[in-house]
């Protein structure tokens, strides 16, 4: 099975190193963990690359309290006792009350599916043991029916870390990993006009120059990320905002414009305010 | 060939298995790749590395094997980390009479800032076509020892990014719960510490509650639902910064991330040496945002554990005499704040990361030792392990 090379949608922008490893993902049938920033496209990448291969896309979001045994299936024994009081006659098959889990939908499929993981750092710390030989051999065994759940087509397994836990060993084995680097400027313009086709030049690198600035202010609880740039350039445009106003050149420092979609914290947006006030006097 | 660079990722501390080795091959055979360097390069990346902090090493690797690079390895690990380089800089290299010069200065902190600084305009002017990384000469950090001898910094070699970058990400100055450098196996130590209580909304079957309330429903079957279980063990840490700390930095900081992720109620102070009037919680405002201890001893009720971090490596002075404070001057010795808050909170304990066969030798260590009735235990997962058996006893 020869799949063409992920290379970016008409929305999503890659990089050399991020397609080769999903090509080598795809190709060997490995999950592909996904770290960066937030705000870099992690879970976004999932959607993207069904999309791109045109296979359905199958999410499971973890919770901090989500268990491994919920992403196979879950034996509802609380209603097959209900329906056994109500004299149903479903009662006697029990697997009318096995429900399947993300995992097994995704085992399931007529096509080969694209199955994302996210966020499993925020799983307790024994989660991805759990799911190692699930994920190593596309199989595991419902103990209720007795009947073993095999993958008809290998899923395309894409993981996502936010970094919040440390990932077992064995677990990490099995993966390959790929760590997004925050955009530089040029992917970042390249980015921009995916999703702003025809923005103009002028609003675009003033507008860019003034989230670097921000980004490099030192200290912030929360640095701005690609997704809340084009939150914000969406505001900058609605507001027909006119690209003068971005720019600091005189070295006075000025806040810019509609600055919340940017700064998402209080003290953040306390923090970068005194920092541009301080600005002004040392200039004066 | 490809073996002699695998045992080389794994001689600088990549850890990478048989297991990934075969991948790499499969993915080769498969043609994933064209025959072309950078495509191997971003391959054998994703094949190989799993976490990013390696991802440095791996570029030095990968230029020292395939550019044929002679570099040797001790230069590798050496220059990876920056918290090395600080106490090389801070400790070997400096006098005491060059550490007044920093206090001088305003703090070791300023300096680093400025060393940054200068490491960045080096950086320039050296990509600027000029030469290396020379010795500082007349510049005030000169006196600092900052000299390639002892830290190489970011061979010419290397792909893409050099150790300055990695130097850049890398700012331990608070201790930062992002770091995830073997925080596991401290946190399953930690998960002795876990007392489920359950509180909140009862969203889960009480099994037993219900075969009770059924067979008393003469069959009939009535469901009994309870809160689910969580762990409910509060936990104030304090923990000490700066001076003879600098050698624990990353065992302080993997601690401080095991703990931040496994206890809900978590609080946590910094102090410098020995508990005084007062603490902080934001290094990097310790002299503005100060808290009273006596408002931490008021906030917090008598079912908190209390548990120190620190070396407890000082003059005996600075515990027992008032005035005794390195930083200021304290009115009450720090052995009466430290009294106040095993009093206000029964259950404590110290964990030391200085190693427990050298605790006998230190006068400061004995001193504290006997102020907590010798509940001092080493900071790693056994001794993790005893502070928590002594933390949540009744």
């Amino acid at each position: 099975m020869q799949t063409r090379r992920f290379s970016g949608t008409h929305r999503y922008v890659t990089t050399d190193d991020l397609s080769m490893a999903v090509a080598a993902a795809v190709t060997l049938g490995r999950p592909l963990l996904i770290k960066g920033e937030p705000g870099t496209g992690k879970t976004q990448l999932a959607e993207e690359i069904a999309q791109f291969l045109d296979r359905p896309l199958f999410e499971w979001h973890v919770k901090s309290t989500t268990k491994a045994q919920q992403g196979l299936y879950e034996y509802d024994a609380v209603s097959r006792l209900r329906d056994s009081q109500l004299g149903d006659a479903r009662v006697h098959d029990i697997g009318n009350y096995i429900v399947k889990g993300r995992l097994w939908e995704a085992f399931t499929s007529e096509v080969q599916p694209v199955l994302l993981i996210d966020e499993i750092d925020k799983a307790d710390i024994e989660f991805p043991n759990d799911l190692l030989r699930e994920l190593d051999r596309m199989e595991f065994y419902v103990y209720e029916t007795r009947e073993t759940i095999r993958a008809r087509h290998r899923p395309i397994i894409v993981i996502t870390s936010n970094n919040e836990k440390e990932l077992p060993d064995a677990f990490l084995r099995r993966c390959f990993f790929h760590y997004i680097r925050f955009p530089d400027a040029d992917t970042m313009q390249r980015i921009v006009e995916v999703h702003f086709p025809g923005i103009k030049q002028t609003l675009l690198a003033d507008a860019l120059e003034a989230f670097y600035r921000i980004r490099d202010v030192p200290g912030l609880k929360k640095k701005p990320s690609t997704s809340e740039l084009l939150d914000w350039l969406k505001l900058l445009l609605a507001e027909d905002i006119d690209p003068a106003d971005l720019r600091a050149t005189d070295g006075k420092g000025t806040i810019p414009p509609l600055y919340g979609a940017l700064l998402k914290n209080e003290q953040d947006v306390h923090l970068f305010e005194q920092l541009v006030f301080m600005n002004r006097r040392t200039v004066r | 060939m490809l073996i002699r660079f695998i045992t080389l990722l794994r001689e600088t501390g990549i850890p990478v298995s048989v297991t990934e080795y075969l991948a790499l091959m499969a993915a080769l055979e498969s043609g994933v790749a064209d025959y072309s360097v950078d495509d191997f390069y971003v391959l054998a990346r994703a094949v190989l590395i799993k976490d990013e902090r390696y991802y440095d090493r791996y570029d030095r690797v990968f230029s020292a094997h395939f550019a044929g690079i002679e570099s040797s390895l001790n230069s590798l690990m050496d220059s990876d980390i920056p918290a090395d380089w600080l106490r090389r800089l801070a400790e070997l290299q400096l006098t005491a009479e060059e550490k007044a010069k920093i206090e001088a200065l305003g703090g070791l902190e300023k300096v680093m800032d400025g060393l940054r600084e200068r490491l960045k305009e080096q950086k320039g002017r050296h990509e600027g076509g000029s030469k290396w990384i020379g010795t500082a000469g007349r510049s005030p950090f000169g006196a600092y020892g900052y000299n390639p001898e002892g830290v190489r910094i970011g061979q010419e070699g290397s792909r893409q990014r050099s150790a300055v970058k990695v130097w850049d990400r890398r700012e331990f100055r608070n201790f930062d719960d992002s770091v995830e450098l073997g925080t596991r196996n401290l946190q399953v130590a930690l998960r002795r510490l876990r007392r489920f209580a359950r509180q909140g909304a009862p969203d889960e079957l009480d099994l037993d509650g219900t075969i009770a309330a059924t067979a008393r429903n003469a069959g009939w079957l009535d469901l009994k639902l309870r809160p689910e279980r969580h762990n409910a063990v509060k936990v104030l840490l304090f923990l000490d910064v700066g001076g003879s700390m600098d050698d624990h930095v990353k065992l302080t900081e993997e601690l401080f991330s095991a703990a931040c992720t496994e206890f809900r109620h978590l609080e946590h102070y910094y102090f410098h040496n020995f508990i005084y009037e007062s603490v902080w919680r934001d290094n990097r405002r310790r002299y503005q945002e100060r808290i009273p201890l006596q408002d931490v001893l008021r906030t917090y009720g008598p079912d908190y554990r209390l548990i120190f971090v620190g070396d407890a490596t000082m003059g005996p002075y600075e515990i027992l005499r008032p005035g005794g404070s390195v930083e200021h001057w304290n009115e009450e010795a720090g052995a009466v704040w430290l009294g106040r808050l095993l009093q206000a909170f029964p259950r404590f304990a110290w964990l030391n990361p200085a190693p427990e066969p050298r605790w006998e030798y230190v006068p400061s260590i004995r001193v504290a030792r006997e102020l907590l009735s010798d509940r001092m235990y080493p900071l790693s997962p056994a001794g993790l392990d005893r502070a928590a058996r002594v933390l949540n006893a009744r």
